[in-house]
């Protein structure tokens, strides 16, 4: 925290000497035929001609007072009759109250799914089913931009990518796995699948609408029924969602929603009436969840953690590569599973990538998340920030080297900046465990060989990725990395035709594409 | 260090057997991907007008027509020295862009008005003449009083791998320029390649370019948001490297204010505010000018004029 502080000092310092806003002809003239020595040889950000705020409008978006618990078709109380708050993190206000589901309320949703299972959806056409897919993702995209303005609230990350990434890909894959409905006898030759009942289905607050789509589309085009449960900062999207499955008709219980923490969590993963566990989130939790399930006949898929290597070559194009580190790492504020959090660089770039990427990070723009501008919201929790500082901390006191831009944080809110480690080995803290915010570690390498015997050193191994010109030396890559996605000349690229998911603990099954049906079907 | 110098110092490296591969090579997916990122930028109120403004500063009004007579020249250059009625405080123009022939009759009517003239020259656009001849042509537009000269490169020499050519012609151009400043044109559309692009750029910086410039105009497509993107990248690694700022010119293509702001997006944000001043960046247009105007009076006035309001360069 201490280290916040300095900076936002720097920061204001920096305002002082900020210009109007109306450019004016520079008075003296600058002789531009001289060479600028080597310490002046660095680019200023900001001073000549600033971004006035665009915020996006939200008045007219309700929010509710209180969200009570999706069941049987149905907005109930809980039996709990407890409640507790979500906090919009980038102003610590609070945004509404969230049902707190106790087991007897887990037990209700379970039991409202397994009657929508037996007596319609499992006996449906699959063509029929489709229909209610594709009315869903039809109402998504119409209420995309409030379910954008939302999801920015709720969660903190900023309306640029709730808007351009999250929102179009919820639509996307509801419409596809509709598409996988009336097909699915078709999908695996020589098989017959058939659904596998009710899944349990809980979902992490980096991509609150995102993994429940993820989640729910494939189940639903399976033939299953479902019960979700958010993560507790950010329910409210999912609320909304459950007004969508109203308002297209979908037939009672075939998606209940429990909210709360981990105790609801724990309450449906060891229900005994599911047949089916889907988890994405924290090692930690997948770990215990697989101990949870061991020995019962439910079936499981686990996306956990990651540490995913990014490796960038000497032939790489250079300037994109960078733009690929900014989107591995700063992309909704590092809070990405398969974020690109350990860079390795040819020591032959070593200087001008860093340099690159030094400069590059003083364009980002940390702030309001409605604000069309933002590139790096809030924090998702204080929680997850104090995680972030003290592996910040770790690394500067094992003796790698902190580097982040001069910026001034809001005063209220949870704020990180872009930030990033050069000096880091693979025995530091921070080339270890996954940090979940805008941190990199830097690391170099020399030789391919060794490129992919650093890469594959972590107990992780969901996502990497790697940068050359050269086509065959991608081919031999990424063959060795024993990672589930690897992305070549690009980064944090998502598609539902793709499937997704880890190797070692980064957990086991994929979702999208075909792969991820296979997760919900049981064959004959 | 003197321009002279480092073209001289570079050309005695040049023939050292440098792979491609060190003047960079570029990935054309995301290299659009980063040029369309910027447009999603949102520039509003004081930062629209500020930025409008800017942009207006930044312009060669351009006119390079054959049917080009010291008459149109007036009304171009009266537009470069007031674009618009004084109570709304838009910058004059940064220069006029014209033929050598016309070059005089451009500096007469500019005045001491701080407006410069620029002249295209080297058999623009095409470039296709001997040498000496081009030469001889870009002395005596200087020799007329041009401020800056916009010379083309030789396309088919560069497309034939003859790089060495085409760096020394823009070299022998820069000792025939005198105290006038060297924008070259690397004709984008021809070259057609990011790669191309990249390396034409870091051969025009080397042998002693004050600007590098997209395109003639007469070739579509003209100045695109990636192209210029690789050619500020390129801009960003020659200062490293040297630190010396060369300045960017798109030309061609840009028509409204809203691709103006976007430019301008993009060049704050690759090579910082240092960059945002007419002396490092131009827009080369002929019908950009009046649009960006129209939004400056919106943006003061709160309502749109009819072209008809605005008078025509």
């Amino acid at each position: 925290m201490k280290r916040r502080r300095t900076k936002r000092k720097v920061a204001s310092r920096k305002k002082l000497s900020r210009v109007r806003a109306v450019v004016v002809r520079e008075e003296k003239t600058i002789n531009y035929r001289v060479a600028l020595p080597l310490s002046q040889r660095r680019l200023s950000f900001g001073g000549r001609w600033d971004y006035a705020p665009a915020p996006e409008a939200h008045s007219h978006f309700k929010i509710k007072p209180r969200y009570e618990l999706f069941i049987g078709g149905k907005f109930v109380r809980p039996r709990s009759g407890k409640y507790f708050d979500s906090i919009n993190p980038a102003t610590e206000e609070t945004l509404a109250e969230i049902a707190d589901a106790n087991a007897r309320d887990v037990d209700l949703a379970v039991k409202s799914a397994r009657k929508a299972h037996n007596n319609v959806w499992s006996k449906m056409p699959g063509r029929e089913r489709g229909k209610y897919l594709y009315r869903i993702a039809r109402l998504i995209q119409e209420k995309s931009r409030e379910l954008a303005v939302l999801e920015s609230m709720d969660g903190g990350k900023t309306i640029k990518e709730s808007r351009d990434v999250d929102l179009p890909l919820v639509a996307a894959h509801f419409f596809y796995h509709a598409g996988w409905c009336d097909k699915l006898q078709y999908a695996f030759p020589g098989r017959t699948p058939r659904p596998l009942g009710v899944a349990g289905q809980i979902i992490p607050w980096n991509f609150p609408l995102l993994i429940a789509a993820w989640k729910l589309a494939p189940a639903l085009a399976c033939g299953n029924t479902c019960v979700l449960k958010p993560a507790e900062t950010t329910s409210i999207t999912a609320m909304h969602l459950a007004e969508i499955f109203q308002e297209a008709e979908l037939p009672k219980g075939v998606v209940n929603i429990v909210t709360g923490a981990g105790e609801t969590g724990r309450a449906l993963v060891e229900h005994p009436n599911i047949d089916k566990v889907a988890f994405t989130g924290s090692t930690e939790v997948g770990k215990r969840i697989l101990r949870a399930v061991a020995g019962t006949k439910k079936k499981l898929t686990l996306e956990l953690g990651g540490k995913a290597a990014n490796i960038i070559f000497e032939d790489a194009p250079i300037d994109q590569a960078v733009e690929g580190i900014i989107s591995g790492i700063y992309f909704n504020q590092g809070h990405v599973c398969c974020a690109g959090s350990r860079l390795f660089v040819q020591e032959g770039v070593f200087t001008p990538v860093i340099r690159k990427l030094r400069d590059r990070i003083a364009t980002l723009r940390v702030g309001n998340p409605l604000d069309k501008n933002t590139d790096i919201g809030a924090i998702n929790s204080r929680m997850q920030l104090e995680k972030i500082c003290e592996l910040v901390d770790s690394g500067v006191k094992q003796g790698a080297k902190l580097i982040q831009p001069r910026l001034r944080l809001p005063a209220k809110g949870y704020w990180y900046p872009p930030s990033f480690f050069t000096g880091v080995t693979a025995s530091h803290r921070i080339a270890q465990e996954e940090i979940f915010g805008p941190v990199l570690s830097v690391m170099t390498f020399r030789t391919p060989e060794e490129a992919i015997e650093r890469a594959n050193n972590t107990p992780y191994g969901l996502s990497a990725g790697v940068w050359t010109d050269k086509g065959s030396k991608i081919f031999k890559i990424v063959n060795k990395l024993r990672a589930g996605v690897v992305w070549a000349n690009t980064y944090n690229k998502f598609d539902p035709t793709s499937p997704f998911g880890g190797y070692k603990e980064s957990g086991f099954g994929r979702e999208g594409g075909v792969h991820g049906l296979a997760g919900y079907l049981q064959m004959s | 260090m003197k321009t002279i110098a480092r073209s001289e110092t570079v050309r005695s490296q040049r023939n050292a057997a440098r792979p491609r591969i060190a003047f960079g090579v570029v990935d054309q997916v995301m290299i659009e991907e980063r040029a369309t990122a910027f447009t999603k930028r949102s520039i509003k109120t004081s930062a629209k007008l500020a930025g409008l403004k800017l942009a207006v500063s930044m312009m060669d009004l351009t006119t390079l027509e054959g049917k080009d007579t010291p008459g149109k020249i007036a009304f171009l250059c009266r537009k470069a020295m007031q674009p618009l009625d004084s109570r709304y405080e838009v910058p004059s123009c940064a220069a006029v862009c014209v033929y050598p022939n016309l070059v005089r009759f451009a500096k007469k009517f500019l005045g001491n008005s701080g407006v410069k003239v620029a002249s295209v020259a080297t058999a623009f656009p095409t470039g296709l003449m001997p040498l000496r001849l081009k030469l001889q042509e870009v002395r005596s537009a200087a020799h007329d009083g041009a401020d800056e000269i916009d010379m083309v490169i030789n396309r088919g020499n560069f497309l034939a791998g003859e790089y060495n050519s085409v760096f020394d012609e823009i070299a022998a151009t820069k000792d025939s320029c005198g105290d006038a400043h060297l924008k070259v044109i690397l004709e984008t559309g021809e070259l057609q390649t990011y790669d191309n692009v990249r390396l034409a750029s870091e051969i025009a910086m080397r042998a002693g370019a004050d600007f590098i410039k997209t395109s003639t105009g007469k070739i579509s497509p003209a100045a695109t948001m990636p192209v210029t993107l690789v050619m500020l990248e390129a801009i960003r690694d020659f200062f490293y490297e040297t630190g010396l700022r060369i300045g960017m010119k798109p030309a061609g293509g840009i028509r409204t204010a809203k691709q103006a702001l976007a430019y301008l997006v993009m060049l704050k944000e690759t090579l910082g505010d240092d960059w945002l001043t007419p002396d490092l960046f131009r827009f080369g247009a002929s019908t950009l000018v009046n649009d960006v105007l129209m939004q400056i009076v919106k943006t003061v006035d709160g309502s749109y004029q009819g072209a008809d309001y605005f008078s025509l360069p």
